[in-house]
């Protein structure tokens, strides 16, 4: 298991250094440091093993975090677990810098103290922890408080308190998606995927029940069987094939894997419901058309379209397209029929920005970029074309069907709860080669 | 509240201030020393002088104040026991704190607290903590039990904490079983033999209910310790696989993999034409992707563990290639990864994709990426013949990018491709022959010279190429040295008037001026092969090359499970078993996959095995009785002549179908050598010349010095000049030879195999021996009746494997009472053949002018292994994996005090041979390779332990039936 846990800056000191077991000594601090952090880039990989000691580490910002061990651990949890202390941190006191850490050092402690109890990873729900790691001691609690919260810590349903009361009963729900894409000069698809969260907010009394519902392909065939087959033909598209998804610890995987529903005791306030992935039928917000042309030895000429493929009455948004101009470039001219695009010397590339642009729509850019002669062998490795946009819908063609909330216990009924449902199409990675 | 303060103190006389501040009568003051002093042990300097004032503080209401003070203790207590001590006191009171949270960090603190003297003090505590009213208290006593554990194994088993430990396992609280799982695991694992974590199926039901219910890190707990078990049969493997498969859902990628594991392993035990089966490998498909959406470093342990099931099952990643593509952002170290999974799982479907995806990497800008890239597309040219071409042209246009290690990358792919494709490609040799001048790195020179040897009949100016190396010879590394050599020498073979002069010079180079002996030994072995016989030099050097491997760096079968079993821990990142990293007991059990149930008779593999036999129809096989008597009443009449080799027709069905079994057998076998070929491109030794290494090697004191005269069947020339060569080189054999000589096949001390009172005063006593290749019996007949025997005849029923005997029963003299007479009796084994039971009984019927005898008698396996057992190492590899697991079987030899050298030797002398050797760990790992009579393979690791003197020996057979008497030979052989 986990041996020790150190936090470090950008320059190596030690911010926080927790030792669980007895084989990692003080020496494994300056190991690391040595041997990772001042190697720079040398270090080819995120687990490291020096004189028979494993170092596992992430990077926030210009913060390291590095979990010790002298045996066989689950390397996979140590990373979500090192995540999850990411996570705990930021829910405590913001952004993790070097500032924050020092000036929480003892809540960091005190943290890990309890999340993590001779490097094994315990309850480390933020919404529990909150409950009695307060930085104000537990002097006034009562007895009940107390066991309400060592039940919730150890409990079934570690995520949530009991006796939560709202005077609205209310719920969020974002669909949040990132569309992925590589594309070849030629405009074929070399791989596509979304992987998309549904994140929901919820402010809801005492303990509800709910149950969700999407346009997922298994869920709406199995019930065409029963009938409604009309609606299927009509529109087209109503259901989506999801490669795979993964749920927030408080929904039933038995359940799903049984029946396919997502039914669950949600964690007050914001969390993450589930994660899902698909592949097929992806609607693709935008259409990149790069064209470069090589004039000489020290003149490129770039035109790159873009085409946006979605219902005329939407608009996408924060609009970015990314052409990287090689490393001997020595001046840029820009036209553009929309937005403003500019050359950055320092990023290598010429950044073209547009605010709004409504569906069905086409825009162009070109560009003509001197070059100083060099006599570097190496060809110029023509990095892709990549974009960034924000749409409103979900690029995979996912539908909330429903969300029904019922909590028995108290008189409130799933008509008397306010629902919001967003959607937001986001660009991950999309690139397209040129 | 700005802690960050407490970082900045650095001034002298800090301790003196610090110790004031924490004897104030102020808790705010006594709070804020603490906080600094623990700020100060956080930097690393030493503040262990202020421990007394420190634990003063930990008398407080101050939870905060309370946790910072233990804090300090934890770290401390162990350089100041004496002190430690006036702590007890207060974790003993706080243990009985009305607040459930207090006690659980009083069980906690204490367990961390590592002075011996104050354990004892402890266990009164943690033992009503174990049972506490509270979840949360009992959750971390469970732990605590592990901590203690740690400390002073004895106290806790005499304490009875492990029991009281087991029956948390059944507590009503899902995390506390879930940590008791945790504690019980780790404890287990310095215990390797203890029967500590009893699984059964009532204790796993247990668990997998507390699954579904507790948090993400229980869930890891629990499913790792799952994956220890092994359940009994098929029916409870498919059970517990449904019941894990809905954590293939979960948003921690860690309960996944852990999952896979469980998956992974109990899926050994389906049966594969179950439903259930495919179902679960779709199943498996989509989580694996997903892991690819994580964050870089979960991508990486993702992708290492992805690396290991594809090898071990390519099929459930098949068509996933896609998602395997390299993003231009993705980490170095998760791109290495990816291309490393997309050239295992390149085929001919998805080889255009690849190839172009290939291409753009080679442009990019990170070194070792793009020369992977490089490699990767001489790989798909290898693997995929259709897309040879296309790979060559692609290697070409990378090499006119004058990119220089991209060059040298290609060149050394090339040379791989013109192994596997002799005689195609050969045009492009002229671009390669541009490039020689850039070429500086080792690998790549070697290649190239490789090549030039290689095809010097085509290259009009080959001499002068060489010659131009030639000039730096000295400072080439080993490996160009030796290339050169060879290529040289290939070139004067192939064009010997222009180059005398040059051959000349190399031998000169590398016998006299050289101080590397592997170059030395060679270049005598060619001085001498070449003045002695140059037609038998050219048969050795320029002989047909064994073909290369498609596959490479795959991991060792035996690894590989093993590493299937350690999936998602570090062992599966760095692709090695815990024993070499992890120090101590702990972990250093090795893992094994599950065998599957039911074995043999299964539907798994109908062609392997005893299927022959078992599924014939009972009336084609008469009974063994019936045909002893059949067979013997039909040709023993004519007294001295000899044993029919023409056999009566009636027993043709039965040999039939037995034989067409035995066939099949032996048609696997042939065809595997062309599946699997050798694979060493990538390691240092250029080992293009299969042969001459082959030979080079022996001479330098192998002790298998006979077997490699027979052994390399590339060579037949060769091996018919060898007494020759022998003459020449004398000297050369002198080193070697004696020290390690194979010591023989092992004879048994004759037995008796039929007593006189049952044949009428005939006492025969008998035993088996292989010499030179030829099968003998043994025989010694006495006559203890009142009258002379004469006409003596043998006849032997049918057998396992055809023995029969070769000539007639050489007792020439008529035998007089009270004499005997010692014969031996050749065998064959062409004979008719029947499977017996045991497998190695041999019904024997002895005739002489009074009467018609039978017995049977056991002769050892060791009789029919082959001398030309020896198999090629990368054959074996593949062979290795190519048998089902399930037909390995495991045996320990016991109380043989032999090293692995001289067990080695010894079971050479049984035509025992083994191919290599590998040390893990003070543990010799022999891989020895049999081949029978009828041409059936035996395959068999053998594990050494030094200083232990009971051996694992591990046999892997496609008809497992042997296994059992081949494990017999070992025995008999090894220990005597």
């Amino acid at each position: 298991m986990i041996g020790g846990l150190f936090i470090y800056n950008h320059k190596g000191e030690v911010l926080i250094s927790r030792v669980y077991r007895d084989d990692i000594g003080r020496n494994a601090v300056d190991a690391f440091r040595v041997n990772v952090i001042h190697a720079r880039q040398q270090v080819r990989s995120p687990v490291t093993n020096i004189a028979r000691t494993s170092f596992f580490h992430v990077k926030r910002s210009n913060i390291w975090l590095a979990a010790v061990t002298k045996q066989n651990v689950n390397a996979a949890m140590v990373f979500e677990f090192l995540y999850k202390m990411c996570d705990v941190m930021t829910a405590y006191f913001g952004k993790i810098s070097e500032e924050n850490i020092k000036n929480n050092f003892v809540l960091i402690y005190e943290l890990l103290d309890e999340i993590l109890d001779f490097g094994y990873p315990q309850n480390s729900e933020t919404g529990a922890l909150k409950t009695f790691i307060t930085q104000q001691g537990i002097k006034g609690q009562t007895k009940e408080e107390q066991s309400q919260i060592t039940s919730q810590v150890t409990g079934q349903i570690g995520w949530r308190r009991e006796g939560i009361k709202y005077r609205r009963n209310e719920l969020f729900l974002d669909v949040l998606e990132s569309v992925n894409l590589l594309m070849s000069p030629q405009g074929q698809v070399l791989s596509a995927h979304v992987s998309g969260r549904v994140v929901m907010k919820s402010y809801l009394s005492g303990m509800p029940e709910c149950k969700f519902g999407m346009n997922d392909k298994i869920v709406i065939d199995k019930q065409g069987k029963g009938g409604t087959t009309d609606d299927a033909g009509k529109s087209g598209k109503q259901s989506i094939a999801i490669d795979d998804c993964t749920f927030h610890q408080c929904v039933r995987l038995s359940k799903f894997d049984s029946e396919r529903s997502i039914s669950f005791i949600p964690p007050d306030g914001e969390y993450e419901l589930m994660r899902y992935r698909t592949t097929k039928d992806i609607i693709l917000p935008f259409r990149v058309i790069p064209l470069v042309r090589e004039v000489g030895r020290t003149k490129l000429e770039v035109k790159v379209v873009i085409k946006s493929n979605f219902k005329p009455s939407l608009l996408a948004q924060k609009i970015e397209v990314r052409i990287p101009t090689p490393l001997n470039t020595s001046g840029v001219q820009v036209i553009c029929m929309k937005g403003k695009a500019k050359y950055k010397a320092s990023e290598n590339a010429i950044v073209w920005k547009i605010k709004r642009m409504a569906g069905m729509k086409e825009s162009q850019i070109s560009a003509e970029i001197e070059l100083l002669p060099t006599n570097d062998k190496k060809k110029w490795a023509r990095p892709p074309i990549s974009m960034n946009f924000e749409v409103p819908f979900a690029p995979s063609g996912l539908k909330v069907r429903y969300l029904k909330v019922f909590e028995s216990k108290l008189n409130y009924s799933d008509h008397d709860v306010i629902k919001w449902v967003r959607y937001i199409g986001r660009s991950g990675i999309y690139e397209t080669r040129c | 509240m700005t802690d960050s303060k407490y970082f900045t103190t650095t001034k002298k006389g800090e301790i003196f201030e610090l110790k004031a501040e924490l004897n104030s009568d102020k808790k705010e003051k006594k709070k804020e020393a603490v906080k600094k002093v623990i700020a100060s042990m956080t930097v690393g300097k030493d503040v262990s002088a202020l421990f007394p004032d420190v634990v003063n503080c930990m008398q407080t209401d101050n939870l905060e104040l309370k946790k910072l003070v233990y804090l300090y203790l934890m770290n401390y207590a162990k350089s100041q026991p004496d002190m430690a001590i006036m702590a007890v006191n207060t974790f003993v009171k706080d243990c009985e704190d009305p607040n459930p949270l207090i006690r659980a960090l009083a069980v906690r603190t204490m367990g961390c607290i590592r002075v011996d003297k104050i354990t004892e003090y402890l266990c009164e505590p943690l033992r009503k903590c174990l049972k506490d009213e509270d979840p949360y208290v009992r959750k971390t006593a469970a732990v605590c039990v592990a901590k203690l554990h740690d400390i002073n194994a004895q106290l806790v088993e005499d304490q009875g904490f492990l029991d009281t430990l087991k029956d948390l396992i059944s507590d009503s609280n899902p995390m506390v079983v879930a940590n008791a799982v945790a504690a019980l695991s780790e404890i287990a694992e310095s215990h390797p033999n203890s029967n500590l974590l009893d699984l059964n199926p009532q204790t796993i039901n247990k668990l997998l209910t507390a699954l579904n219910e507790c948090t993400e890190w229980g869930q890891i707990f629990i499913l790792d310790c799952l994956a220890n078990y092994t359940p009994r049969d098929d029916r409870e493997s498919q059970s517990i696989c449904e019941r894990v498969t809905p954590r293939l859902s979960h948003a921690n990628s860690a309960v996944v993999l852990s999952a896979v594991k469980v998956l992974m392993k109990f899926m050994e035990m389906l049966p594969k034409d179950l439903d259930y089966y495919g179902t679960l490998l779709k199943k498996l498909a989509p989580p694996l992707v997903t892991l690819l959406s994580a964050e870089p470093e979960l991508q990486y342990v993702a992708l290492r563990n992805i690396n290991l099931i594809v090898q071990k099952r390519p099929e459930i990643l098949k068509h996933e290639m896609k998602v395997f593509f390299v993003k231009y952002n993705d980490p170095i170290y998760v791109k290495l990864e990816k291309l490393d999974i997309m050239i295992r799982l390149a085929s001919q479907a998805n080889i255009a994709q690849v190839l172009a995806e290939l291409k753009e990497y080679a442009t990019e800008v990170d070194v070792d990426f793009v020369r992977k890239a490089v490699r990767a597309i001489g790989r798909c040219a290898i693997k995929v013949e259709q897309s040879a071409e296309r790979c060559v042209s692609t290697l070409l246009d990378l090499i006119q990018t004058k990119v220089n290690y991209v060059v040298q990358e290609a060149i050394v792919v090339i040379k791989d491709i013109f192994r596997k494709y002799p005689n195609k490609y050969e045009s492009v040799i002229a671009t390669l022959c541009e490039n020689l001048d850039s070429l500086d790195e080792p690998e790549a020179r070697a290649a190239m010279i490789w090549i030039v040897g290689e095809y010097a009949e085509r290259i009009d100016n080959a001499d002068e190429l060489l010659e131009s190396f030639l000039e730096g010879f000295h400072d080439e590394s080993t490996q160009v040295q030796l290339q050169l050599l060879t290529a040289i020498v290939k070139l004067f073979l192939k064009k010997p008037t222009e180059t005398q002069e040059l051959v000349q010079q190399v031998l000169s180079l590398a016998t006299q001026d050289s101080d590397n002996p592997d170059l030395r030994d060679r270049g005598y072995i060619y001085w001498r092969l070449l003045s002695t016989d140059p037609v038998a030099a050219k048969e050795v050097v320029l002989a047909e090359k064994p073909l290369i491997s498609e596959e490479t760096d795959l991991i060792e079968p035996t690894l590989l499970d093993e590493l299937i079993c350690h999936i998602g821990t570090l062992a599966s990142v760095y692709h090695k078993p815990p024993s070499a990293f992890v120090e101590g007991s702990r972990g250093v059990q090795h893992k094994r996959l599950p065998a599957r149930a039911g074995s043999g008779e299964s539907a798994e593999s109908p062609e392997v095995g005893q299927s022959g036999t078992s599924e014939a129809p009972p009336a084609v096989i008469p009974s063994q009785g019936d045909l002893l008597g059949d067979l013997l009443n039909l040709d023993l009449a004519p007294a001295t002549t000899t044993v029919p080799s023409v056999q009566p027709s009636m027993q043709m069905g039965a040999m039939d179908l037995l034989g067409g079994g035995l066939d099949s057998l032996m048609g696997d076998e042939s065809d595997t050598p062309g599946v699997s070929h050798r694979t060493e491109m990538q390691s240092p030794q250029p080992s293009s010349d299969y042969s001459e290494r082959e030979l080079g090697g022996d001479i330098g004191g192998s002790p298998s010095m006979g077997a490699a005269l027979g052994a390399p069947a590339a060579m037949p020339a060769a091996l018919s000049n060898a007494p020759a060569v022998g003459g020449g080189l004398g000297d050369l054999f002198d080193l070697g030879g004696g020290v390690g000589m194979p010591t023989g096949f092992y004879v048994a001390p004759k037995t008796l195999f039929l007593p006189a009172m049952k044949a009428k005063g005939l006492e025969i006593s008998g035993t088996f021996a292989r010499r030179g290749g030829i099968i003998q019996m043994d025989l010694s007949l006495t006559n203890k009746a009142m009258s002379v025997m004469t006409d003596f005849a043998i006849q032997f029923n049918r057998n396992s494997f055809g023995l029969a005997p070769a000539g007639p029963l050489q007792v020439l003299t008529p035998l007089t009472p009270n004499q005997t007479i010692d014969v031996s009796l050749p065998l064959g084994t062409t004979g008719p053949v029947m499977k017996m039971e045991p497998l190695n009984n041999l019904q024997v019927a002895v005739k002489n002018n009074i009467d018609v005898f039978y017995f049977s008698c056991q002769y050892p396996l060791s009789l029919l292994f082959v001398e030309d057992g020896k198999m090629e190492r990368q054959v074996f590899l593949a062979t290795w994996k190519d048998i089902p697991n399930d037909n390995e079987a495991q045996f320990q030899i016991k109380d043989v005090h032999l090293n692995s050298d001289a067990a080695s030797n010894k079971l050479q002398g049984s035509n025992i041979f083994t191919i290599a050797k590998r040390t893990v760990d003070a543990q010799d790992m022999l891989y020895q390779s049999i081949k029978l009579t009828n041409g059936i393979w035996v395959l068999a690791e053998m594990r050494v332990q030094t200083g232990n003197p009971n051996y694992t020996l591990s046999i892997k057979c496609r008809a497992p039936e042997v296994s059992q008497f081949v494990y017999q030979c070992y025995e008999l052989v090894l220990k005597n």
